[in-house]
């Protein structure tokens, strides 16, 4: 067993990354997550790495991409302000395909909005906040241990696929206490980085010049047309899709009602299904661990056991757009939301209650059969 | 090989790094950018830097500059070679040569903030920038540096103070931060200002490499295309017009911040 530590969400975040072996953190200072910046601050230099905080999340971004081109592992944190900052990098560095690790510590919103925990930047990670056809891979944690764990795991799906990994974190699970356990995970073997980084012709294997694009189909470009690199995205993203689903399950066997839900809101609803199993009541649960890609299989497999889905976020209601198109074609059952308007009371701090998750499945089961 | 790797020629009496495309030699007759470009190749050439010299354009004109050059380079956002630039210098821990190729408006309109940012941190690069008082590859809108009176497509009257403000001298702006070592205006209009730019950029990535701190060079750049005059007026109006405007001259050249 690894060493055990009493840390926040936000401080397991570069304990994940220098477990990951991170070279570089670049940021800029924004509530809810200035502890991981600190974090950075105090303990990469010790380790050799390389943290600088830039003049805005525009620039920390690019210097993002530009440390991710040479071939570093790079992570950057922010949160809803910031992040609307850096949607123009996160485009670029979808073309540029650089590996690299985003942390979205999520607040309030839209606007300055608050500081306290939400569930409200879903539709921007796992859509694809900026210009153009383009994926995030998104890891959403559900506790400290896990925000550790799926940090590594974020560098190495970056390096795998060439491509940005966004851990979806948010004000709840960033800074509340808990246990953690240090624990180094090996994913396997990665593509080495040779062919396509950018260092210096001299210290290249094949000695030729290497270029980091933005643009594709132009000369030298690995790509002979525009659409090719669109076509070559697509294939990454259905390659990613068909190999990296991940998910939890909860009592789905016997289930008659299905909650949807990620993060502290499915944490949450876990209290909630063990008040309902206790009265006897059949709810199981779904948590998406990647956002995408979604996990449409196992929705669809419980779809045909005939539940019903309640789906459970604390926003006004993006994820169960997912679950729509999952279930499209899939059975005519009900799709229920519980909502931010769900919540027990109308402070910042306010949550959807385990209470509150008890009651709806309640009205479901027994106003629906 | 890459597909168009067969099509690179050398031409005879050029630079050695410097790599003629015919897809992507696309500017207009009279330009200065191959000039620049041109003198970018010698000074790296000339400094033996080839196999550690790392370029970041943006876009505009001047990013073309990606194909023709036989070293590492990147293409990135307009506006952001130089937070690009800081990436890859920070993460290759000081060891390249790295240096940004912008237009004026890549450079001191969108890119203003990250310029003053990075003299301030004087991060060790240095940021080439090519004003010729007009955007390029937007073909004619108003730039941070057009100047007084100029007419162009977003200014057809003229650019006037009381409602479009003052052009941006970039090399006085950037000697006045505290973390610049160098700062200069030349142009290439002639045999001895291409001389004075080649020497002035060897002074630049001195400076980086010998960890001193930011080194800024503006060049002036005649476009005759969008300045709507032929290659001779567009260098009469660049000496008795931009000159006028922008003089040239070395506005900081410190050893030691």
């Amino acid at each position: 067993m690894g060493e055990r530590l009493l840390v926040e969400g936000n401080d397991a975040v570069g304990y994940g990354a220098v477990e990951a072996g991170c070279d570089c953190y670049f940021g800029y200072p924004i509530t809810p997550q200035n502890e991981i910046i600190e974090w950075f601050s105090r303990e990469l230099p010790k380790r050799g790495g390389v943290v600088l905080q830039a003049q805005s999340e525009t620039g920390a971004i690019n210097m993002v991409q530009g440390a991710a081109a040479t071939g570093a592992r790079v992570i950057i944190t922010t949160s809803g302000p910031g992040w609307s900052l850096m949607q123009e990098g996160m485009s670029n560095i979808a073309t540029a395909q650089v590996p690299c690790v985003v942390v979205s510590v999520q607040r309030g919103g839209p606007g300055t909005g608050g500081m306290r925990q939400v569930q409200m930047d879903y539709d921007t990670t796992v859509k694809g906040g900026g210009h153009g056809d383009y994926k995030n891979i998104v890891l959403a944690p559900s506790s400290v241990q896990e925000t550790y764990e799926l940090v590594q795991l974020a560098f190495h799906l970056a390096d795998k696929y060439r491509i940005a990994v966004v851990v979806l974190s948010d004000a709840l699970i960033g800074q509340m206490m808990e246990s953690l356990e240090l624990k180094k995970l090996d994913f396997g073997p990665l593509p080495p980085k040779d062919d396509w980084v950018v260092t210096g012709k001299a210290y290249h294997k094949d000695g030729v010049k290497h270029m980091s694009l933005i643009v594709q189909g132009v000369p030298d470009s690995p790509y002979p047309t525009w659409l090719s690199f669109v076509k070559h995205l697509n294939d990454k993203f259905e390659e990613i899709e068909k190999n990296e689903v991940r998910y939890e399950a909860v009592a789905l066997e016997d289930a008659a009602l299905v909650i949807i839900a990620f993060g502290y809101m499915a944490r949450i609803s876990k209290g909630a299904i063990k008040t309902l199993r206790a009265q006897g009541l059949k709810v199981g649960l779904i948590r998406p661990i990647t956002l995408w890609p979604f996990p449409k299989e196992v929705i669809r497999k419980v779809a045909e056991q005939g539940v019903d889905f309640l789906v459970v976020e604390d926003n006004i209601g993006q994820m169960i757009d997912d679950v729509k198109a999952t279930l499209y074609g899939h059975g005519q059952k009900e799709i229920h939301l519980l909502s931010i308007l769900d919540r027990s009371g109308t402070a910042d701090g306010a949550l959807i209650v385990p209470r509150r998750i008890v009651e709806e499945c309640q009205r479901i089961l027994e106003g629906g059969k | 090989m890459s597909q168009t790797e067969e099509k690179r020629v050398w031409v005879s009496g050029t630079p050695r790094l410097w790599r003629y495309y015919a897809i992507a030699a696309r500017q207009c007759a009279g330009c200065h950018s191959p000039i620049v470009e041109r003198i970018i190749c010698e000074v790296v050439e000339e400094m033996g830097i080839e196999g550690n010299v790392i370029c970041v354009t943006g876009i505009g004109c001047s990013a073309l500059a990606n194909f023709l050059f036989d070293f590492d380079s990147l293409k990135v956002a307009h506006g952001r070679p130089v937070d690009v630039a800081t990436g890859v210098k920070r993460a290759l821990h000081g060891r390249g040569v790295v240096f940004t190729l912008q237009g004026d408006g890549d450079c001191v309109g969108i890119g203003g903030g990250a310029l003053i940012a990075a003299a301030s941190r004087a991060e060790k690069i240095t940021v080439i920038m090519a004003n010729n008082a007009v955007y390029g590859q937007t073909a004619g809108q108003m730039a941070p540096t057009t100047l007084l009176n100029q007419v162009t497509t977003t200014s057809p009257l003229g650019r006037d103070p009381g409602i479009q403000g003052y052009p941006i001298h970039a090399a006085e702006l950037v000697a006045s931060i505290k973390g610049s070592a160098y700062s200069v205006r030349t142009a290439v209009n002639n045999p001895t200002n291409y001389q004075r730019t080649k020497k002035c950029l060897k002074v630049a990535f001195q400076k980086q490499m010998d960890n001193v701190g930011f080194s800024f060079v503006e060049i002036l750049e005649a476009c005759p295309t969008l300045w709507r005059m032929s290659p001779i007026e567009s260098l009469q109006w660049l000496e008795n017009e931009l000159m006028a405007e922008f003089p040239l001259g070395e506005f900081k050249n410190v050893d030691k911040i």
